[in-house]
This record gives C-alpha cells, sequence and structure tokens, in this order.
C-alpha cells in the first residue's frame, strides 16, 4: 500500500471516487509513512485514532454514495489551527496542553468537504521564524539533502512541518499560515506547492494570532491543481473573523491549464538584488523564457519601495504581535508559573514560556507602540506600507500578474543562520511585499540547483484574482516539468 | 546604541516578560541592530501618506448585538491552570 503516498491529491481523489482503494487504506498507507518518517520531526502531535475514525466515516459515505470535494483524503494540520478537543501548542511552551473547545473555520471547513486529519504539523514558534527553529519542539528536518553532504537543512519556516511532510508524501496535502512568506518560502525550499491567497479569503478565526493584518492561512500541496482544490475547500465567508471577505469563492482548480496566452506578466526590476545566487537568477531568466513560450507578453515593471518592505514588516507585525500575545498571562489557559504577586506571576509565566524569538519581537513592538516611539516607528511603517501597496496597485495597471523567484536562497543548514536575526529576516525578502499589500501569491518549483537543492518560482497575483495566478503558476509547473523527490534516507 | 539597558527593562516590564538582570546587555544590542536596519524607513518621504492600517479597503462589517454563543462555562474552564467553584482562580489583586 505504500505506493498510495505517492499519489498527488487529486490522484487520489479520483481512486477514492473509483473505488479502487478506500480511505482506510490510503489513511493507513500515511500513518505508516509518519511513523517511518519521525526522524523529521515533522509532526508534533500524530492523531492516527482520529484519522482511522475519520477514514472510516468517509468510507461509509462513499458506500452511501455521497460525494465531497475531498472525501476520504488524509492531510495534515499546521499546529496554528485550533482542533476541537486535540491539543493546539502553535509550537510554544506557554499553550501548554491547551485543547481548544472549537474548531477553526478553515479546518471545519476541510472537515466539511470530507477531509481526514493525520495530525498537528510542527512550525515556528507562534509562526515567527523562516527556519522552523523557534520551534519549542525543535527543529523540522528538510527531506531534502544536498548532493554534497548529509548535512541536515532546514525546510524554511514557519511552516516548516506542513512543507516538509508534503516533500516526504506524509500527507496529500497541508494546511499553512503566511504572515511574510511562511508557505511560500517553506515551498520553495522543499520543492512544493504554496499559496498565500488574498487578505480574506480564508478566515482566521480559530488560527493563532501572529500579526492579524498580515496573517492568511493557505495549502501546501504536490501540484498547483492539488493546491487549488484545497484552496477551495479551505476559502469562504467567515462571519466570526470580521476581515472576512464576503464574496464567492471561484472554482479555483478551472482555472488550471487554461491558456495564458496573451496576458501580460510583470518582471520587478527591484528584485534583481546583489548577491542572488546565480542559479536563482538563472531560473528566474528561465521562468520568464518559460511564460514567452506559453504566448504571455513579459514586461519590466518598478515596484520602487520594495526594498523597504521588510524593515516595516519588522515593526507593524511585532507591534501586532505584542498586542495579540498579550493573551498568554497563565490565567484562562496554558501554563502557569506562580509567584509572590500578580505581576510576579505574568512575568514568570511569558519568561517561562515564550522562546528567544518571540520574547525579542515582543519587546521590539511593545517599544514601537510606548509612547514617544509611537508615531516615529509604527505609524511610519504604516504609511511606507501604504506605498509599497501602491506600487503594486500602479504595477497591476499594466500587468496581469508578476513573476519573481520566491526566496533568495535553496534550503540552509539547521543552525547557519540562527545566530543573526536579521540575516534570518531576510529569506522573505521577495515574499514579504505581498502580505503587506494583501495580495494572493504563490510558489511553484521550478528546478534544482547546482547542489541539487530545490527552488520556486513565485507568481504574484492582482487581489481576488487568484485564477490568472493559478493559471500561470500550472503553466511554469507544465514548462519545468519539476519530477524530482528526495532521496528517501530517513 | 538606539536602545541601552534601562529601556529594555522598561519595556520588558511593560511587556510583563521577566528578564534576567544578564540577558539585559546582550539584549540592548540585538534589539538596538535590529532597529537601526529598521532606520532606513527614514529615507522614504511619506508627507502627506495616509496610514495603511488594513489590507482590506472594508467597513467593519456589524450585527445585531445578540448573544450568538453561550452557556458554557465547563468549556471555557476546561483549560484553566486553576478553577474552584466554576470560577478561574488568578493570585490576590487588591492587598
Amino acid at each position: 500500500m505504500s505506493d498510495l503516498t505517492s499519489l498527488t491529491l487529486k490522484q487520489a481523489l479520483d481512486g477514492l471516487r473509483a473505488k479502487a482503494f478506500s480511505s482506510v487504506e490510503i489513511t493507513a498507507a500515511h500513518l505508516a509513512a509518519i511513523e517511518a518518517a519521525r526522524g523529521l520531526n515533522a509532526f508534533v502531535l500524530e492523531t492516527p485514532d482520529k484519522a482511522l475514525a475519520m477514514a472510516r466515516f468517509a468510507d461509509a459515505r462513499i458506500a452511501r454514495g455521497e460525494a465531497g470535494p475531498l472525501l476520504g483524503a488524509p492531510v495534515g494540520i499546521k499546529d496554528l489551527f485550533c482542533t476541537k478537543g486535540v491539543r493546539t501548542t502553535a509550537g510554544s511552551r506557554i499553550l501548554g496542553d491547551f485543547k481548544p473547545p472549537y474548531e477553526s473555520t478553515v479546518t471545519a471547513n476541510l472537515w466539511r468537504d470530507g477531509a481526514v486529519m493525520l495530525g498537528k504539523l510542527n512550525l515556528d514558534e507562534f509562526a515567527m521564524g523562516s527556519s522552523n527553529e523557534t520551534s519549542a519542539f525543535g527543529p523540522v528536518v528538510n527531506p531534502w539533502r544536498s548532493r554534497a553532504s548529509n548535512t541536515a537543512l532546514s525546510p524554511g519556516g514557519s511552516s516548516g512541518g506542513s512543507a516538509a511532510c508534503v516533500a516526504a508524501d506524509l500527507v496529500l496535502g497541508a494546511t499553512a499560515t503566511d504572515t511574510g512568506g511562511s508557505i511560500r518560502q517553506p515551498a520553495s525550499l522543499t520543492g512544493t506547492v504554496g499559496v498565500k491567497p488574498t487578505y480574506g479569503r480564508c478566515s482566521r478565526w480559530g488560527v493563532v494570532a501572529f500579526a492579524s493584518s498580515l496573517d492568511q492561512a493557505g495549502p501546501l500541496a504536490k501540484t498547483v491543481e492539488d493546491a487549488a482544490i484545497l484552496l477551495a475547500s479551505m476559502s469562504g465567508h467567515d462571519p466570526r473573523d470580521s476581515t472576512s471577505l464576503p464574496v464567492d469563492v471561484p472554482d479555483f482548480s478551472s482555472f488550471v491549464g487554461k491558456s495564458i496566452r496573451g496576458l501580460r506578466i510583470g518582471v520587478p526590476k527591484e528584485y534583481r538584488i546583489d548577491d542572488t545566487p546565480a542559479d536563482i537568477a538563472a531560473l528566474w531568466s528561465q521562468g520568464i523564457a518559460w511564460l514567452r513560450d506559453a504566448g504571455c507578453e513579459l514586461v519590466e515593471v518598478s515596484l520602487p519601495h520594495t526594498r523597504y518592505a521588510l524593515p516595516a514588516y519588522y515593526i507593524i507585525a511585532p507591534a501586532e504581535a505584542s498586542s495579540n500575545l498579550a493573551r498568554y498571562d497563565g490565567m484562562r489557559y496554558g501554563a502557569r508559573v506562580d509567584g509572590a504577586s500578580l505581576n510576579d506571576v505574568y512575568e514568570l509565566t511569558r519568561a517561562a514560556g515564550f522562546g528567544e524569538e518571540v520574547k525579542r519581537r515582543v519587546l521590539i513592538g511593545t517599544y514601537v507602540l510606548s509612547a514617544g516611539y509611537y508615531d516615529a516607528y509604527y505609524i511610519k511603517a504604516l504609511k511606507v506600507r501604504r506605498r509599497i501597496a501602491d506600487d503594486f496597485t500602479a504595477a497591476f495597471e499594466k500587468v496581469d500578474a508578476l513573476l519573481t523567484p520566491t526566496a533568495p536562497s535553496a534550503a540552509f543548514g539547521l543552525g547557519d543562520k540562527a545566530a543573526d536575526p536579521i540575516a534570518m529576516y531576510l529569506n522573505d525578502i521577495f515574499t514579504v511585499t505581498v502580505n503587506l499589500a494583501g495580495l494572493p501569491a504563490m510558489s511553484v518549483p521550478g528546478g534544482l540547483d547546482a547542489a541539487g537543492l530545490p527552488l520556486g518560482l513565485q507568481v504574484i497575483g492582482r487581489a481576488l484574482d487568484e485564477g490568472v495566478m493559478f493559471s500561470v503558476a500550472a503553466a511554469l509547473e507544465k514548462a519545468a516539468a519539476f519530477r524530482a523527490k528526495p532521496d528517501r534516507w530517513w | 546604541m538606539a536602545i541601552d539597558v534601562e529601556i529594555v527593562r522598561k519595556i520588558a516590564q511593560l511587556a510583563h516578560i521577566r528578564e534576567p538582570e544578564a540577558r539585559l546587555a546582550s539584549l540592548a544590542g540585538e534589539l538596538s541592530g535590529i532597529l537601526e536596519w529598521i532606520e532606513q524607513l527614514n529615507e522614504v518621504n511619506t508627507d502627506g501618506v495616509e496610514p495603511m492600517t488594513s489590507a482590506v479597503a472594508l467597513a467593519l462589517p456589524m450585527r445585531e448585538d445578540v448573544v450568538t454563543e453561550g452557556g458554557d462555562a465547563a468549556g471555557v474552564l476546561a483549560n484553566a491552570p486553576k478553577v474552584r467553584d466554576g470560577f478561574f482562580v488568578v493570585p490576590k489583586v487588591v492587598e
């Protein structure tokens, strides 16, 4: 049965509908693969009993002739999504054994559509990180290794567990979240497809909050079509999230394979930065050629404020985080450290519960929001954010989508960047602009670098125009014909 | 250095995070490094630019002021570190 794990989500759904195998069979095959892959540290909680119960329920529905967009398909859930009665940690110690009494809207949508939960996936603590190394559960190991050495590499972050699981065929697809690049950068580093939809497409209700004006959920998947199927289930208006958009969800899959002839694709010149590795520059040029061959018109565009996106982000995201994380006070849920006074309890609980990167960001956020610095830092960053969004608005008057690299490097060694916060932050240099502007973007694997590690290309779409983005990404996927898989060393 | 030990001590208090005295100097260095990198925002002319507070240009939706959920004290208390007689137990607040 182990070959069932090598199927794409679409192939698995077709097989389930044709009764070629049951949900229990394909779920059991994935559970066995997960057990054999514990060395990757991709799961923080395996839920095999729940998975098999959900699979039996799906099989009963299939037997009754029912249909569902994901009926019987086993998936993984980033441990930032609250799952009713199932421990949810956000990769932090401070939540302790928190078992949510409710289900996040995104995961509820997946279960409504018949998906099966295999378990909860590792991530950077509160999704703050680009390497999965800030997790209280330790880093995820990338299934990919360089041809030159067996050094353990990072899968990227914060959705490192989600990306590693998809790359290693442990799940048919996974949920993830993206605040500055946390879906797309891991996708690039693991040879998988990752989508951050338009802000407001997926409900944030029940997703542990990091930076609320930037956080968006989306899928990590094996193919562009799989990502489209998952995103359609995850999306939809939710009155419980005031920023959820009251718009219909298109059939994203119908855009996969659609002709892109005649589309105008922008190539932002500011993304050509010094010290971009030659392999990444070459892949970008290749991507431009692929789209030209597919009948697109390639146009150079300018996004002049690109270089200010990361510094603006590192004011806005910590500011929102310091506010959101104020709720972890040891009173209503999570771990509590006792002390002599109420203040002692707060301070000791938060000191013990938060890791170093989370503390750093809460302190930065507290500083930029404090009296005397609010205008100089926080308001300034919000004004720069407007400039960045305006850059995109101007560019999209001339083009239908943008093509850029996803990340400035291939997978790097665990520990390589952990000591230097700014070096780590620079991982998101090509992805963070889109979060600030609220636009949809996705990463699709384009090829391997000289060391045999995957590299991704990023397609950025207009707000609520995921359809064109999926069409362009599917054309790139077809041209790249990326079939490489990591060697199974684990 | 933009942030000295005194400022770190103050913002750690505001953030309710106990930082050991020995950690304050290294934190001051780390936070100063990040803020110096952020200073490049001052190169951007933002005169007359409206701060962007949201990625969606939507008015905040309103709803009827009615109870939508409730009556589940056990569920609310289920994850509390300390509970007694249907209440959260917290340290003494008023001396």
